[in-house]
């Protein structure tokens, strides 16, 4: 019984209104593995990546356009006219925030969605650029879902050439001093040169993890390795512009020569050398350990246990980052099951709520709504450490006020649900006896479901 | 009978509003009538009815310590400037205040002060009930109804005698009522009791006294005051307000506090009319504020403080204070005003002189949690 509530809420996403608690647990969490569709109806729907680059030239071009008129006409432009040809991407972002939510909300593999939303937010980017606003879910679908259930390399190689993450980390604008392109600009006396961003966060945030041994010399010789993974159709410049929008490595700008990273030489030419040093980098043992640790802390436990991050490090290293051989590894972890649980984000505990009642289509308006007044705008971290996994980044007074409140808001709207019935499906052998007396004496079937909504289960998995 | 769709009121908690009044009474075959003003959040004593004839006061205060046009009460005391309607009650012998008080609570948590001040216990919730129920059942007839104005009733109206309440209908009634069974559903888990309980605390200081430059008070005093005139009009009425925790910038915030505070107190005395002469007002708070001024301009949760009452049943015009002076070594903890008068003795004499009850047994009966003995001579008889 207990088992099945940790398999519901910690591993998945909270239970759903429609569906009876998992009566083998350990055999649900597997079998999601073969149910988990990458790339459903919903996201096939969406525009792609090259039709978002192409839409943000647009806005881009169309923006310069703005200005140069509203300069040449000499007036006043009122607010930021130069961000309204933004606004087909800000409706794409929006539509695919609400396609994640609603996958989350319906999905049959929530043990799985639950970890692509963990490695989204590992690799995170932010839409507070606005190169990333319209491109930030097309990342999470090209980039992580299809890669998820694979290789930990195959993953980090799809997210560091997705057009998201190059224009957000600003490595598509990286050129190589001696590049072909950075030595005419040299001559021209505009030097072009080096971006690190990228790098840097390959090696502190994505791999091997901060402070675990790496130099700047090698944060240099990795942003120089990676010069040419840039972006195509974006450029005014015919050199740059690539063969289309998307991911491309454009030779003339990058930087020629062996590479040294951690002490060991790459003598590749081209895109293949900063392939060979990511491939290495996505099975040292640093970024096992990293890997495991932040695993462990999502699935054990704020301070996560010694021997579970063990365990998960172990599978990491033996399968060569096999991911699904570290989530076996982790659904056979006793510390997953038995560690003390975690304070549910807005995000975490926004889907349980919604699947509880069984909400199953939200519009992107609702979507935005729900997510930005509880803290926790979709694809927003503000930074590419991602959001914060422990509970004092969520665990506030108002965050909490906020909840409650919404909380009535979502089952007065909900329609007529047993919270007694539903609140013993949720949490099978895990529901409290406070809990329990404080639904059977609400004073209605709506705030019976508000109460369950807010009670202490409901807010930690 | 009231129509209760005349009654207007707010839940502080759902619309932000800054006062919200929480009515209850109880039909009795008594003329006297009660209002019990809360003040939660700790109301600052020393500010409200400043010891500006002690030679630690102007020290202690600094930027707080000059109260520009206050009034003058007497040789020790100096009332904010803000209760000008309140001042004019002392002069006319109606109000009657008592410094260096305190209930027997001793720690400094909103929420446990006001549950002792609201039970009448001796510790924070060894109590379900409190001493306004407990008092109906000592009235003539025992048998009054109290009724509360808003979907939720206070701890102070709470126990065996039955209160209904009355919840406007353009309110979602639910809602005060479900955020305080979310407080109990929380009592029970350590992080989310104490998650929740900063939360209320900083809604309510964000709510007040002061929300539309007191009309909204003024409207609250008015409203109590319609509901206990006529026939069937209430004894018992328990008035809350927010917003009395200021910790910074004090001197504005509590300026706008106490005139909202002023207007609805006047507008209550005005509504009443003749019947004024057979009121008792209580003003009272959970406890009171530092002696010294803090970093940012307010004062932190403290001990001894100011409590009031007015009405045409008080023998008022006087301050009543064992004064045990600010300095450094008599202060309570070397911090707070030091307790000399038990808050407890205070209300049981007086509720015992307005309603003609045996000062011992309402003592024990309203203030169990108390053990002094009830103060005399509070009330005109």
């Amino acid at each position: 019984m207990r088992e099945s509530s940790v398999a519901l809420n910690r591993f998945g996403l909270g239970g759903r209104r429609a569906e009876a608690p998992p009566t083998d647990p350990k055999r649900w969490l597997l079998g999601q593995f073969e149910q988990f569709d990458p790339r459903p109806a919903a996201i096939t729907a969406l525009p792609g990546s090259s039709t978002l680059v192409t839409m943000f030239r647009e806005a881009r071009d169309n923006q310069r356009e703005a200005k140069r008129e509203a300069e040449a006409a000499e007036s006043k432009p009122d607010i930021a006219p130069e961000l309204r040809p933004y606004r087909a991407l800000r409706d794409a972002y929006g539509q695919a925030a609400a396609v994640r939510t609603n996958l989350a909300l319906t999905t049959p593999a929530p043990f799985v969605e639950r970890l692509v939303h963990f490695w989204a937010n590992h690799f995170a980017v932010s839409i507070d650029k606005l190169v990333t606003l319209g491109l930030a879910g097309a990342f999470e679908f090209e980039a992580i879902r299809p890669n998820v259930l694979g290789k930990f390399g195959d993953l980090l190689l799809a997210v560091e050439r997705h057009p998201a993450m190059l224009l957000y980390l600003d490595q598509a604008q990286s050129v190589g001093p001696e590049s072909m392109l950075g030595q005419i600009a040299a001559r021209r006396g505009n030097a072009r040169g080096l971006n690190e961003n990228l790098a840097r966060e390959i090696l502190e945030l994505h791999t091997l993890g901060v402070r675990s041994g790496y130099s700047q010399q090698d944060v240099t010789e990795l942003a120089r390795a990676l010069t040419g993974w840039s972006v195509g159709g974006l450029a005014q410049q015919p050199l740059l512009r690539g063969p289309g929008p998307g991911y491309w490595f454009a030779a003339p700008i990058h930087q020629p020569g062996d590479r040294t990273v951690l002490g060991k030489r790459y003598g590749q030419s081209g895109e293949a050398q900063g392939e060979a040093i990511l491939r290495d980098l996505a099975v040292h043992p640093a970024t096992a350990r990293h890997i495991a640790t932040k695993l462990a802390r999502h699935f054990g436990g704020d301070e996560p246990p010694p021997a579970l991050i063990a365990r998960l490090e172990q599978a990491f290293l033996s399968s060569g980052g096999d991911l699904s051989t570290v989530y076996r590894a982790l659904i056979a972890a006793p510390e997953a099951w038995t560690g003390p649980p975690k304070f549910r984000t807005p995000w975490d505990w926004t889907l349980a709520a919604l699947r509880a009642v069984g909400t199953e289509n939200l519009t992107a308006l609702m979507n935005a709504n729900a997510f930005n007044q509880l803290g926790r705008p979709i694809w927003r971290p503000g930074s590419p450490a991602g959001w914060d996994d422990t509970a004092p980044s969520w665990a506030g007074p108002d965050a909490l006020y906020r909840r409650v409140e919404v909380a009535e808001r979502i089952a007065s709207r909900a329609g007529p649900i047993d919270a007694r019935t539903l609140a013993e499906q949720l949490f099978p052998g895990t529901l409290s006896e406070p809990t329990r007396k404080a639904l059977a004496g609400a004073e209605s079937p709506t705030q019976a479901l508000a109460l369950l909504l807010a009670a202490p289960e409901m807010m930690r998995r | 009978m009231i129509d209760r769709r005349s009654l207007l009121a707010r839940s502080a908690l759902l619309s932000g509003a800054l006062f919200a009044p929480r009515l209850a009474w109880a039909a009795a075959p008594t003329e006297r009538r009660l209002v019990f003003v809360i003040q939660r959040g700790a109301a600052d004593g020393l500010a409200t009815l400043a010891p500006t004839g002690d030679p630690a006061y102007a020290g202690l205060r600094g930027e707080l310590a000059d109260i520009g046009g206050g009034i003058k009460l007497n040789g020790m005391f100096t009332l904010h400037p803000a209760l000008a309607q309140l001042a004019a009650r002392y002069q006319a012998g109606e109000a009657l205040f008592v410094h260096a008080t305190a209930s027997p609570y001793r720690d400094r948590s909103h929420f446990d002060g006001q549950n002792v001040l609201e039970t009448g216990g001796k510790l924070p919730y060894d109590r379900d009930d409190g001493w306004m129920n407990r008092l109906i059942g000592l009235l003539p007839g025992g048998d009054a109804k109290a009724l509360a104005l808003s979907p939720a009733i206070p701890t102070a109206l709470r126990g065996a005698a039955s209160v209904s309440s009355y919840a406007p209908t353009n309110l979602p009634d639910a809602s005060a009522e479900y955020l305080q069974r979310i407080g109990r559903l929380y009592a029970g888990d350590a992080q989310l009791h104490a998650l929740w309980s900063e939360a209320v605390q900083t809604r309510a200081m964000a709510a007040g006294l002061a929300e539309d430059g007191g009309r909204g008070a003024a409207a609250a005093g008015k409203l109590a005051a319609s509901l206990m005139t006529g026939p069937e009009g209430a004894r018992l009425v328990m008035v809350e307000s927010n917003g009395w925790d200021t910790h910074a910038g004090q001197r504005g915030r509590l300026s706008n506090q106490l005139g909202g505070l002023d207007a609805m107190l006047a507008a209550l005395r005005e509504g009443l009319g003749t019947a004024w002469a057979d009121t008792l007002v209580i003003v009272a708070t959970e406890f009171g504020r530092t002696a010294a001024v803090n970093g940012t301009g307010g004062t932190d949760h403290g001990t001894g403080g100011l409590a009031f009452m007015l009405g045409g049943t008080v023998k008022g015009g006087r301050v009543l204070a064992d004064w045990p002076g600010l300095g450094q070594s008599a202060l309570y903890e070397g911090r707070d005003l030091r307790p000399t008068t038990p808050l407890d003795a205070v209300l049981a004499g007086a509720l015992a002189g307005h309603f003609g009850l045996d000062p011992v047994r309402a003592a024990s009966t309203l203030f169990p949690g108390g053990n002094s003995k009830p103060l005399e001579g509070l009330i005109r008889t």
